[in-house]
């Protein structure tokens, strides 16, 4: 138990795990809000100005604005998802990794 | 004939004599559809390959490890398509392309929604729930937290949740099988449920994640068949697609902007917020999370889960889309052939005639085939996270402080599956008729206002204190339900009343509000030595979900 306490102490007072945690909770948030922020406004204005989605994609067609608008959040979302997994995957496990090795120490 | 389908379902399914098709009678009483010899065919294949799969996983199922996690040991890219095959039920299939159907880029707007939960998932939960977690996400809400009070209403929160997406499912097995053999909604409820019993009670997570891993591929490949199909009749071009959709829909131009359903804005924040963070708080997808052996491939199962999804989505608009010309013009898929009236099979049925439209009996076959198999996935799991809810959290942690045998606990957890069999049989029966998206809709505002709040203030915030959760949990779940109950869809459509109490359909905006505030207002006013235990235990909490220190491996065989 004291074992365990001990490699405890010694990740808190790692100055790399500081770093982890400050640089992925900073992606995440960002990247969160790179989702949202659309979304909401998306919902927003689908609710208050409809019209705005109403508005013809090309001369002469009859696909609306609103759609590729709809389909785009998903995709992005999507990418979004391969953005935070490749940098979590790598660059931050690779920290996290030595971090644990070195409090095993 | 009929009494000699009657007799070789009765026979495959594992001979369980129901009263069902005990007499020549049994069958008799509703307006029959045809009978369709290769979709029954196809049908039998699919429950004979999942008991097949399910005897097999039952061998491998000797722990409780195994059975609520499948010892651990799936990989990430196999918990993404079992994830998608949680989420992309029958009824979201059903779902959206009847709205789409009925109410144009509506059903898209809705889509969204429902997608827009799965990056947040993974940005602020998937590492930390693997990190923390062992069998349930009670396990995580009252890491720190008492364990008889916040494990047992974390499991109540589970249970809640897991009824109302039952009843949803048991609602779309019921007009589906209806639509396909022609045989009465109870008796096909009745059956669905009998079958998800012996899924769940012997073959566990392993039975539940390769059905779901097999029925995601299926329904995947079906849907871009269909697709595919659907768009040659229009010459490959969409804006083909949508003109004709056009001139057949009765909304006309207006198919294509934002409609009613959206016009509410108080409405429809609280509708995304309920799905956003209710996919967040949804026991049976939770649970998955457990199943991978580390944080890594939790990662990726969102990775890979989040492009299934999207991609399903999409093409369902797309059905959805092409059925209006196609389905909603021809008279054969009409109550006495009368075009614009009552749809054969429900309102939930378009995506199914419009499969028989451009596929033939063959095709509809194979796509009421899948969409019976995507149920019966999505059922075992929901009833295996309520049973583990209740053997797991309830039995083992609450009642007997953790001193049950393993092999104790899996009488219980088998138990409990068959209660919830029974359970998902009577709802499923109750909520016949409804539309069955709306009732995902409300599953999903109850997994946000209860086990939402929890589950993220236990990660992130030190602060949270047993007293705080209990409260807030208990404000999210009266006023979520309360609400629920209150609002047009119960109050005036199934109760009957003239006006509803609630105006909103969707609670999330003020239970959701309400949970957080409660929990957060009697954390900080707890001065009790508890809450400064609790508070000092966070240090661990936080060390091993940012680093995986002490976390759950994959359990040993």
């Amino acid at each position: 138990m004291s074992q365990e306490n001990n490699i405890q102490a010694k990740i808190r007072n790692h100055p790399k795990f500081a770093e982890l945690v400050g640089k992925r909770t900073r992606f995440a948030v960002i990247l969160s809000l790179v989702v949202l922020v659309p979304y909401y406004t998306f919902m927003f204005l689908v609710s208050t100005q409809p019209q705005l989605f109403a508005a013809k994609l090309a001369e002469g067609g009859v696909i609306t604005t609103g759609w590729p608008i709809a389909a785009l959040i998903i995709i992005g979302g999507w990418l979004l998802t391969g953005v935070y997994v490749s940098r979590a995957n790598g660059e931050f496990d690779s920290i996290t990794e030595e971090v644990l090795k070195e409090a095993r120490k | 004939m009929k009494r000699s389908i009657s007799a070789l379902v009765a026979g495959s399914l594992l001979a369980i004599s129901f009263a069902v098709f005990a007499g020549p009678g049994a069958i008799e009483g509703v307006e029959k559809q045809p009978i369709n010899v290769s979709a029954i065919a196809m049908f039998m294949i699919f429950v004979i390959a999942t008991l097949g799969i399910t005897k097999w996983a039952a061998g491998k199922t000797k722990t409780t490890a195994d059975f609520y996690t499948a010892g651990g040991g799936i990989t990430g890219f196999q918990n993404g398509l079992a994830i998608a095959g949680d989420y992309m039920s029958a009824a979201t299939l059903l779902g959206i392309t009847s709205m789409v159907y009925f109410k144009g880029y509506d059903g898209f707007v809705y889509a969204v929604c429902f997608f827009v939960g799965w990056p947040i998932i993974l940005f602020m939960m998937a590492e930390r729930l693997r990190n923390l977690g062992k069998f349930t996400f009670a396990d995580i809400a009252s890491y720190r937290l008492d364990q008889n009070r916040i494990r047992t209403f974390a499991a109540i929160g589970s249970l809640t949740v897991v009824c109302f997406y039952l009843i949803v499912q048991m609602v779309g097995a019921g007009q589906l099988i209806q639509l396909l053999f022609g045989l009465e909604y109870n008796y096909a409820v009745v059956v669905v449920g009998l079958l998800m019993m012996v899924y769940v009670t012997f073959g566990g997570m392993t039975a539940t994640t390769w059905v779901q891993i097999i029925k995601a591929c299926l329904l995947l490949g079906g849907g871009i068949t269909l697709m595919l199909l659907t768009l040659s009749q229009f010459g490959w071009s969409l804006d083909s697609l949508f003109s004709k959709a056009i001139e057949s829909h009765k909304l006309g131009e207006k198919m294509m902007a934002p409609g009613s359903l959206m016009a509410d804005p108080v409405s429809a924040f609280s509708l995304s917020l309920g799905l956003l963070f209710g996919t967040a708080g949804l026991p049976h997808i939770m649970m998955r999370f457990f199943t991978v052996p580390n944080a890594k491939e939790a990662r990726k199962s969102v990775f890979y889960a989040t492009g299934f999804i999207g991609l399903f989505f999409l093409v369902t608009i797309i059905l959805g889309a092409g059925a209006i010309t196609i389905v909603g013009t021809n008279a054969s898929f009409f109550e006495g052939g009368e075009v614009g009236g009552k749809l054969i099979g429900g309102n939930n049925m378009p995506v199914m005639h419009l499969a028989k439209a451009v596929g033939g009996d063959v095709f509809l076959g194979f796509l009421s085939a899948v969409a019976f198999a995507t149920i019966l996935a999505v059922v075992s799991g929901l009833a295996l996270a309520g049973a583990s809810a209740i053997s797991h959290d309830l039995y083992a942690r609450v009642i007997k402080k953790g001193t049950a045998s393993s092999a104790q606990e899996m009488k219980v957890t088998r138990f409990a599956s068959v209660g919830l069999g029974l359970t998902a049989i009577v709802l499923g029966i109750a909520f016949k008729d409804q539309n069955v998206l709306f009732l995902v809709a409300l599953a999903f505002g109850v997994a946000s206002s209860v086990n939402f709040p929890v589950l993220i203030l236990s990660m992130y915030w030190k602060g949270l204190t047993t007293r705080g959760a209990l409260w807030g949990g208990i404000a999210g779940l009266v006023s979520s339900v309360g609400l629920v109950v209150l609002s047009p869809t119960v109050w005036v459509k199934i109760l009957g009343n003239k006006t509803a109490i609630f105006p909103y359909d969707h609670p999330a905006i003020v239970s959701m509000t309400l949970a957080f505030f409660v929990t957060w207002l009697l954390s900080v006013t707890d001065k009790s030595a508890r809450a400064a235990k609790e508070a000092e235990a966070y240090e661990e909490q936080y060390i091993r979900a940012q680093t995986g220190l002490g976390a759950s491996g994959a359990h040993a065989h």
